[in-house]
């Protein structure tokens, strides 16, 4: 009886949709994009992080993703554009860009 | 009768716990009210003595006892607990929120007014002002049908076309305290009857994480709604097929109601709970002097059953349709209402008169009764007026 | 790097089992704290989460949208001390009766807003922390009804300007000062009771979490979670608020350990309390003149509070 949360939408029949409204399954948000909420971005300036973390906790949304020991690029697909992580790095290794467009990808990173 | 019964007197709330013991529950949190305390002592007691391995919670409230059930109950765990009057009020969002979520917790509800003015005594106030929460309701006449409701109740619950939570209601002190003969099933059936507790999803199950008691906007909240009624709507199956298997084990026969003396009856109570037994006594000295009057006695109240009711009543003449509780609608009962209603919509037209009777404990007796026929029958036979809304045993000036 | 910088990256290494796409504002505070609770857990852990009615839960499992890995219950406003009860006790049940493999431990851990814990909830919580459950309660306080719309609460700051404490001609905002709840919650005997917030490294938070959830029967946090809509800043600011809120000795950082009182941190240099305050539009009426009273006053509450904090946690010293 485990939950596919893509069948579930508001066009759903209410014999398709979950007992209790019950969600058998778990995380199902990820699938949520928060990001158009966005109304400043946050940009990653890689060559001056120093990857001292500081931005990963403070991030309300968890929208800073690790790869190990390291902090990867924005899931702009989540970030709200809040500007913690903007104001708590000490490197000045994130800017923040007026609007909710997603930077274009540098080279390098890929 | 495939088992030998176990002959024995005990109260209905020693009936219950006895019920309990054999069934075993994993979890009971209550908290103490009278005059259904003595179920959560005895229990207590059965765990202290080794008897079952059920974990008692004594929560702080009634509120917090149904929220305990709520939890545990999603967590996997086959709950159960016990309340009576202003307890059943203080847990109402808590019903709500336990039938909304498709828990089958069971709750044996021993029947009491509810304040104001506070007072310890049997009427119906209670269980009828939680008719609306989506709780299937069994009602009781005596200690035999509650124990023997008890025992069918979670396999009601706990079937997957119902998933709902089910209120054992019997009348306070004059059931509950009443020390009466009983016929008790031997351990081992009851367990087999009941079966263990295999939910499908649930807390606490290992790499399968679920979500209870979401946030729904306004396209979920009316589907889900209606998901709910259906339960209810298939419950009243599942409630015959149990009482079938019930009876294949006990012997006893059990419907939606019992039908007395109604073969050829042209006049009829329609009643729930100990009263009906006065009642039905009643109804045997007035068929010893050739009157054609018989007994409805309601056990399911919640699916209720309309249609069958409808059925019951269509050849009767008149009926006195008597509710253990105050509406304050200004018509009649909560009875009243639904029958009369469910009348109507089955297009079976019969004079019906709604009694209220027995609030906080008042004593209603066969005299009661033999007036309430002769009212009718003057109602019929001689087409006296008589108010369609009244009370029973009332003291009054006109 | 610092020590402080390797235990942060440890931290980290925890799984996220909070996922993005819950609806909890840009900037909440709260949903930081949430985060940092969960990494007290133990990655080979199951946990079931329970939750008060609430800005947390109304956007965190908003259906069919759950943002927690784990097992999740909300039940209503006023229980979530309660609805943990009964799965706690339920996993004590199950585990007896051989369901649940050996092996396979779950934690019970439930949040709730100061609304939800320090009003209509405390008797249920009060309830569960006295029986004894095996649980965490962490009672995230924003000092107001922020889900509601910014009513008061009995955790809301005195002065503070909320919408059943308008500032106004007749009223200098919450009459009150706020209620101690952590030391209630002490006064109950628990095994762990903890206050902390966001500092800059997580330490505080991080260890106070692990300790709360791996310690045997109930332990409470209480966690200063800033609301950037309900105390009127600029919501990038969080941290410095925090840390602002610890300086003034506005919120300590304290424990109660097996009952004995530990002060986790003392400022080199206590801050005047005007400091904090001036941070957030909640108290922007008190910076008018003639309203300097008011802001002695409440400096008055704080010293007060601060040295009642520091005689329990010397008395037996």
């Amino acid at each position: 009886m485990r939950t596919d949360v893509k069948k579930i939408n508001e066009q759903t029949p209410y014999e398709d949709l979950t007992e209790g409204l019950m969600m058998f399954a778990g995380g199902t948000a990820k699938e949520f994009k928060t990001g158009e909420w966005r109304t400043n971005t946050p940009v990653f300036l890689q060559e001056k992080c120093r990857q001292c973390l500081l931005c990963v906790p403070v991030c309300p949304d968890g929208s800073i993703p690790m790869d190990g020991e390291k902090r990867l690029d924005f899931d702009y697909d989540h970030c709200k554009g809040c500007g913690i992580c903007y104001k708590n790095c000490p490197f000045g290794a994130i800017e923040m860009r007026e609007g909710c467009e997603v930077p274009a990808k540098e080279g390098k990173e890929a | 009768m495939s088992q030998e019964p176990i002959r024995e007197r005990m109260s209905g709330n020693e009936a219950v716990a006895e019920a309990i013991r054999q069934v075993n529950p994993d979890v009971m949190p209550a908290f103490p009210i009278t005059p259904s305390t003595e179920i959560p002592q005895m229990v207590s007691s059965f765990i202290a003595g080794g008897k079952v391995d059920t974990e008692f919670i004594p929560v702080e409230s009634e509120h917090s006892a149904m929220s305990a059930a709520i939890g545990s109950e999603s967590a996997g765990a086959r709950t159960m607990t016990a309340t009576s009057s202003a307890g059943l009020a203080l847990m109402w969002e808590e019903l709500l929120l336990a039938a909304s979520n498709r828990l089958p917790i069971v709750l044996t509800l021993v029947n009491r007014t509810l304040s104001g003015p506070i007072n310890i005594n049997c009427d119906h106030s209670d269980g009828m002002g939680a008719r609306d929460t989506g709780w299937i309701q069994i009602y009781a006449e005596n200690n035999q049908e509650v124990y023997d409701n008890y025992i069918q109740a979670f396999p009601i619950a706990e079937d997957a076309r119902v998933h709902l939570p089910v209120m054992i209601c019997q009348d306070g002190f004059i059931t509950s305290h009443a020390v009466e003969n009983i016929n008790l099933l031997p351990d081992q059936p009851v367990k087999d009857f009941v079966g263990t507790y295999e939910p499908e999803e649930f807390l606490l199950n290992p790499g399968k994480p679920i979500a209870v008691g979401p946030y729904s906007i306004s396209a979920y909240a009316m589907e889900a709604k209606r998901a709910q009624a259906e339960a209810m709507e298939n419950a009243a199956e599942v409630i015959l097929e149990v009482a079938k298997r019930f009876e294949e084990m006990s012997g006893r026969s059990y419907g939606f109601f019992e039908s007395y003396r109604m073969e050829d009856a042209d006049y009829c109570m329609l009643i729930m709970g100990s009263a009906a037994g006065t009642a039905k006594q009643a109804v045997d000295e007035m068929r010893e002097e050739g009157k054609k009057v018989g007994v409805l006695k309601l056990r399911v109240f919640r699916p209720f059953p309309e249609k069958q009711i409808a059925e019951a009543l269509k050849n009767c003449k008149a009926v006195a349709i008597m509710d253990r509780c105050e509406s304050y609608n200004g018509n009649c009962g909560p009875l009243g209402s639904e029958v009369t209603a469910g009348l109507y919509r089955n297009k079976v037209n019969l004079e019906a008169v709604c009694y209220t009777y027995g609030l906080a404990g008042r004593d209603f007796t066969t005299t009661h009764v033999k007036e309430i026929f002769g009212a009718l029958q003057s109602l019929v036979e001689e087409g006296k007026k008589i108010p369609h809304n009244q009370y029973i045993g009332l003291r009054t000036k006109k | 790097m610092s020590n402080g910088n390797y235990k942060l990256k440890a931290m980290l290494q925890q799984p996220e089992r909070l996922t993005p796409g819950h609806r909890m504002c840009a900037g909440c505070g709260a949903t930081i704290a949430i985060r940092a609770v969960l990494r007290g857990l133990h990655k080979e852990d199951h946990a079931v989460i329970g939750n008060a009615t609430g800005c947390l839960e109304v956007s965190s499992y908003m259906y069919p949208y759950t943002s927690w890995e784990d097992s999740y219950i909300h039940n209503a406003f006023e229980n979530a001390g309660a609805t943990l009860s009964g799965v706690e006790t339920a996993y004590k049940a199950l585990k007896k009766k051989g369901k649940l493999k050996e092996g396979e431990n779950y934690k019970f851990i439930t949040f709730g807003g100061d609304g939800g814990t320090y009003d209509i909830g405390l008797q249920s919580l009060s309830g569960a922390m006295e029986r004894g459950h095996d649980m965490v309660y962490v009672c995230y306080d924003n000092g107001a009804y922020m889900n509601t719309g910014i009513q008061r609460s009995s955790a809301t700051p005195m002065y503070a300007d909320t919408t059943t404490t308008p500032v106004g001609v007749n009223s200098d905002g919450k009459v009150q000062y706020r209620k101690d709840l952590a030391a209630i919650i002490a006064e109950h005997y628990v095994p762990y009771v903890a206050q902390t917030t966001l500092t800059r490294d997580f330490t505080d938070i991080h260890r106070k979490s692990e300790k709360a959830i791996y310690t045997k029967g109930p332990a409470f946090l209480n966690v200063c979670t800033p609301c950037p809509r309900g105390w009127r800043y600029p919501m990038e600011d969080v941290m410095e608020i925090c840390r602002l809120a610890v300086e003034t000795c506005y919120w300590p950082l304290f424990e109660v350990d097996e009952g004995k009182w530990i002060l986790n941190y003392t400022p080199k240099q206590k801050l005047p309390i005007e400091d904090f305050l001036r941070t957030q539009g909640r108290f922007a009426h008190l910076f008018k003149p003639g309203n300097e009273h008011l802001i002695e006053l409440f400096q008055q509450e704080v010293d007060k509070r601060w040295e009642d904090l520091q005689y329990r946690c010397n008395r037996e010293e």
